[in-house]
């Protein structure tokens, strides 16, 4: 129950201000700081990955080197071409939702849903060669390529690694499709936009993770 | 913005002489609230639920450990059991008690809010908790883990015990006390009253907002930890296990990044909790308010530099325990500067001897113990042979039962009223008060001595030298369980039957006594200015809600 | 007063050269918390005396500490810590660098038992003989979970990894038996997996020593064959000491050397008895299991062909357990063959 009636904010349904708020500026910064603080959880869900990595690489050096040439480079960096992409129609979705154009940020909303769908593909498509290499992590490592010891440590941290951001990916879609649907019932204007800028900000952060990912696993 | 005269008569003539718990009694009134203090309430009946759980495990294991030999049951369900205790006394209780509870319900009113940043969230994270309660039940009466609550690899990924569930009970849970700590950032940060600078701020805010900072940081590390070894039973993984070239010690190494931590998660808000008790009943301003408000931050960042304690005997480089040995150490200061700050606040004070002074009086005692045998271990050498022994289990339970309890204790005498707007029996108060200090004294004196005396950890038989002390231990175990049952008694008839309660009955100026007890749903008629530190006690206000402006 | 402190605070005795000094700063920590809790207690009760409440509309000054307060706050602690943590860490180097002159013992833990092996002398199971007065160094891994070495009266302790192998190293002082207790969680045998440590005079270790060397060749220890989460030796004998009470064995065979109606139990295990026929058997698990089921089949020279036999009336499970109350019964748990090294498996190979 908000003192502020519709009319204070134009554009802005009134249930959107939380009652506890003094403002709706007050409200979009809490968001704003809540979401970032969430984004720093996830980072660090990642890191827990990533030290490991740091250290079986320190000692499997051979190995993960070998392991890592046997990745689909192409597919690899198609994906990381996708996915910087993705994150260029999200933030064009935030500017025309900004400037109150509503059928363009629901076409880039669509297009980032699809980009991220083409990254699953690709993926999917690395898995399935990966699976008929019998390229697989711990105990079920059998590939032929790459027989040192190691190889079935990169493979195992390789799946949990892209298998978790593939998760975040999905949950990134979600996301932005919720998002999308809100746009189309016309719930964002230039004076509220904080659903598509937070839901920007989540898909900004699933790309950045794959651009560490990217390099650890396929370049070096 | 504030509220116009005209809007908050007219949001408090539609809320007139309904306080929260009046307003809407049905049950779905309840399961989908956004009132913070309703999701308080909800919490604090979980985890005393989950509370009498550990405490029944612990009291079959101190039954077993009456005998040396084998007793009542088998090692696998002792194995379980202290598996179980654990997870639930740190999970269920500890990490989520004062925050979730009491945090919930008293750091709006604090700062002058109507309710946390994030109701929904806040909803949210409640049905987290019990989804992970749930999830890790199962496990539980699936037989249980039998690894402890430390799961340390190799044993957790090869032991055919259902480990799974708890592991994921343990993962959801820690989601839940994410989302809590996120809110409570979010809210110190953009919903302070009009005139509630930082310097400003209540004592018990601090110990939160420094508590949620461990939440957000640390948490996500144990999630990927246990992911990671759960997805090693389920799918043979061997990130950790040694037969695939898998390291066990950075399992170690990962587990206690978080949940060294975890335990300032479990002290900080009890710091907390003192800081507003000493100060209310002593009358007094807090001496050194600055010194007490920044060491809270001081431990949770020094505080995540200081796992590798735990590893002093693990394998680790010497390196390595020199450089977590003398970082504990540092970590300990900022509890000895409370410690003083706290007793100096009783000089020139008006002290006066209530329930939750008792339960400061033993919080003090049961602190500085519990502090310096942590100091003792930090010192490395003695650490040899401590490590591992029931010097540790009395270490960490001086901390987490004799102070973290003591302060939950407190918490609920010093804000019952103000919670249920009730009064609970004070003679009873200090009965409850003396039997639980002395049980704990009973209980758990004997379990240092057992570990200077060379009894490891998680023994189900002992020799027989070790017995003495033992049924020592047990005997002091029953005391303590009386005495939390008595609490349990006095305040259930309190809550139905006690004599209403005074807006403000200690007379304390704590901000949350601003309002009524209990409070209307909206906190506040109108959003109050603040101008003054808390607890500011050179003036005498008439009984009655205290004006801060 | 060493002494009156260790038996206050229940400290074992100080069997180790390590053990002295580590108590010495054990007692130093203790001391300076009483004494400074005492001081802090002493002071709340002051406070709380004078300063008690003496009407309900009573107000108070508004104190803060001057800056110096809050420095002695911060820095007397800080002092101290530091001061203990240096003494500490200095003992603590001093513990986890073993000699260049130090014996080398290997050691090998598994579910539930240890088995410790010489470089060039025995193995034994569960059972630890070192000099006094010698620096020895354990070289220890793990075949399956972490377990970790501890013996109480040396204040000496260290994880024991699958997969690596850790070091420790002590100096026993003192001839005598001691106990190694399991201090890191593995299972349900965690709590009976011990082993004894026993601390001989120099001569009386040399002797020993060159006694297991001159001893028979016989096979290794026996214990693998079993899986490794085979319930604890202990167990079993313990069962077998039962059966071999309610059946009447002890009857007729004795468990402490002397000679009576049948041969000795003590030290049967694997040795090597003359038939009366003239040949010699080697009494393993196999002779034992016939003597039980036919027992007039193979007589041990000396003695009467008067022993029952117990086809049908004892089953298989009681039937182990009594080996393995015999096979428990050497006089000090000593198997004599050339010392086999713990396998330990290389980390990076496969």
């Amino acid at each position: 129950m908000s003192p502020e009636s519709a009319s204070t904010y134009p554009g802005v349904p009134e249930e959107v201000v939380g009652h506890h708020f003094s403002s709706l500026e007050r409200q979009t910064e809490a968001m704003r700081l809540g979401m970032w603080l969430f984004l720093a959880t996830e980072v660090l869900l990642f890191a827990g990955l990533f030290c490991g990595y740091t250290v079986y690489r320190f000692e499997f050096p051979l190995a993960f080197e070998q392991s890592s040439r046997h990745l689909n480079i192409t597919l690899g960096t198609l994906n990381t071409v996708v996915l910087i992409t993705s994150s260029f129609t999200v933030a064009m979705a935030i500017h025309y939702t900004r400037t109150n154009q509503r059928k363009m940020a629901a076409v880039c909303l669509v297009i980032t849903i699809l980009f991220a769908l083409l990254f699953l593909g690709f993926k999917a498509i690395e898995y399935a060669e990966h699976f008929r290499e019998h390229a697989l992590p711990g105990k079920y490592y059998a590939s032929a390529e790459v027989r040192i010891p190691g190889a079935a440590m990169f493979y195992t941290l390789y799946f949990l690694m892209t298998g978790l951001h593939g998760l975040h990916v999905i949950a990134g879609m979600s996301v932005l499709g919720f998002v999308l649907w809100r746009t189309l019932q016309g719930r964002y204007s230039s004076n509220y936009y904080m659903g598509v800028e937070l839901g920007g900000l989540y898909w900004h952060l699933v790309d950045l993770v794959w651009i560490f990912l990217y390099p650890l696993l396929y370049l070096i | 913005m504030r509220l116009s005269e005209a809007d908050s008569h007219a949001l408090a003539g539609a809320a007139a002489h309904r306080n929260y718990l009046e307003d809407g009694t049905t049950v779905m009134s309840w399961l989908n609230t956004r009132d913070h203090k309703r999701i308080g309430v909800m919490f604090l009946a979980s985890v005393i639920f989950f509370f009498l759980i550990g405490g029944i495990f612990a009291l079959a294991l101190r039954m077993k450990l009456l005998q040396p030999g084998p007793f009542l049951y088998d090692a696998l369900s002792y194995n379980r059991l202290f598996t179980l205790h654990g997870v639930v006394m740190i999970f269920l209780f500890l990490i989520p008690a004062i925050p979730a509870a009491f945090g919930n319900f008293v750091v709006p009113l604090m700062i002058g809010a109507r309710d946390v940043a994030f109701p929904r969230l806040n909803l949210a994270s409640f049905y987290m908790y019990w989804a992970g309660a749930l999830i890790a039940i199962y496990g539980m009466v699936h037989g249980g883990a039998d690894t402890g609550w430390t799961f340390y690899t190799p044993y957790s990924s090869t032991t055919p015990t259902d480990v799974a569930p708890i592991l994921l009970g343990a993962f959801v849970l820690g989601f839940s006390s994410i989302l809590t700590g996120l809110n409570f950032i979010v809210t110190t940060h953009t919903l302070r009253a009009p005139g509630l600078s930082w310097m400003r701020l209540p004592l018990f805010v601090w110990g939160i907002y420094a508590t949620s900072i461990i939440q957000i940081l640390a948490t996500p590390v144990l999630g990927i930890t246990l992911l990671i070894v759960t997805v090693e039973r389920i799918g043979g993984f061997g990130l950790f296990d040694p037969a695939r070239g898998g390291d066990p010690v950075l399992f170690q190494h990962m587990f206690w990044f978080y949940s060294h931590p975890a335990v300032y998660i479990m002290i900080l808000p009890g710091m907390g909790v003192i800081s507003e008790c000493v100060c209310a009943f002593s009358r007094k301003n807090p001496f050194g308010y600055k010194a007490i408000a920044l060491s809270s931050i001081g431990i949770a960042f020094v505080g995540f530099f200081t796992w590798g304690h735990h590893l002093f005997v693990a394998g680790q480089s010497t390196f390595n325990a020199g450089a977590f040995g003398i970082l504990s150490m540092l970590v300990g200061i900022f509890t000895a500067v409370k410690v003083f700050n706290w007793v100096g606040t009783m000089y020139r004070g008006a002290i006066a001897f209530k329930t939750p002074f008792a339960y400061i009086c033993g919080f003090l005692y049961f602190l500085v113990f519990g502090g310096m045998t942590g100091v003792a271990l930090a010192t490395t050498s003695l650490d040899i042979h401590w490590h591992d022994t029931y010097f540790v289990i009395a270490h960490f339970h001086f901390i987490m039962v004799g102070a973290s309890v003591m302060a939950f204790l407190a918490a609920l005498h010093y804000w019952f009223p103000k919670m249920f707007g009730k009064v609970y029996p004070e003679g009873w108060g200090l009965v409850a008060a003396s039997l639980i200090i002395l049980g704990f004294n009973a209980t758990f004196i004997p379990q240092f001595l057992l570990g200077n005396f060379g009894m490891p950890r998680r023994y189900y038989q002992y020799p027989e030298q070790f017995q003495a002390l033992n049924v020592a231990s047990t005997a002091g175990a029953t005391l303590l369980g009386f005495g939390f049952l008595i609490i349990l008694i006095y305040l259930a008839i309190a809550l139905k039957y006690g004599a209403k309660s005074e807006a403000n009955p200690w007379g304390s100026k704590g901000f949350e006594w601003m309002t009524d007890s209990p409070p209307t749903t909206h906190n506040f008629d109108q959003i109050p200015t603040i101008t003054q530190m808390p607890h500011d006690y050179r003036t005498h206000e008439p009984p009655g809600v205290t004006r801060v402006a | 007063m060493n002494e009156l402190l260790r038996r206050l605070l229940f400290l074992p005795d100080q069997a180790s050269t390590f053990a002295r000094d580590v108590d010495t700063l054990h007692f130093f920590v203790i001391l300076t918390t009483f004494f400074m809790s005492t001081l802090v207690g002493l002071t709340a009760i002051a406070f709380f005396v004078r300063y008690h409440r003496k009407s309900e509309t009573q107000t108070t000054p508004h104190v803060e500490p001057p800056g110096w307060m809050e420095a002695l706050f911060f820095g007397v602690p800080l002092s101290f810590f530091l001061l203990w943590f240096f003494i500490g860490y200095s003992e603590f180097v001093r513990q986890q660098t073993p000699p260049s002159d130090a014996m080398d013992v290997y050691v090998q833990a598994k579910k539930w038992m240890w088995k410790f092996a010489y470089p060039d002398g025995p193995n034994t199971i569960n059972v630890l003989r070192v000099p006094a007065g010698r620096n020895v160094r354990v070289l220890m891994t793990s075949r399956d979970v972490i377990h970790s070495f501890f013996v109480p009266e040396f204040r000496v302790k260290k994880d024991v990894l699958p997969g690596r192998y850790t070091d420790a190293w002590f100096n026993a002082t003192t001839p005598g038996r001691y106990q190694i207790l399991c201090s890191q969680y593995c299972g349900t045998g965690h709590s009976i997996m011990r082993g004894e440590v026993i601390v001989m005079k120099p001569q009386d270790y040399e002797d020993w020593l060159a006694q297991q060397r001159r001893g028979l060749a016989s096979k290794q220890d026996g214990a693998g064959g079993l899986l490794d989460t085979s319930p604890p030796i202990g167990n079993l004998v313990e069962q077998g000491r039962r059966v071999a009470a309610s059946e009447g064995c002890l009857k007729c065979h004795s468990t402490d050397g002397t000679r009576h109606i049948g041969p000795t139990w003590l030290d049967l295990y694997h040795r090597r008895e003359k038939l009366t026929d003239g040949t010699f058997i080697d009494a393993d698990e196999a002779y034992l299991t016939r003597s039980m089921m036919d027992p007039a089949l193979e007589i041990v020279d000396g003695f009467q062909p008067v022993m029952p036999s117990f086809q049908g009336k004892l089953g298989a499970p009681d039937i182990a357990a009594l080996v393995e109350y015999i096979k428990s019964l050497r006089s000090d748990a000593v198997q004599t063959g050339p010392s086999e090294g713990p396998a330990y498996a290389p980390v990076r190979g496969r």
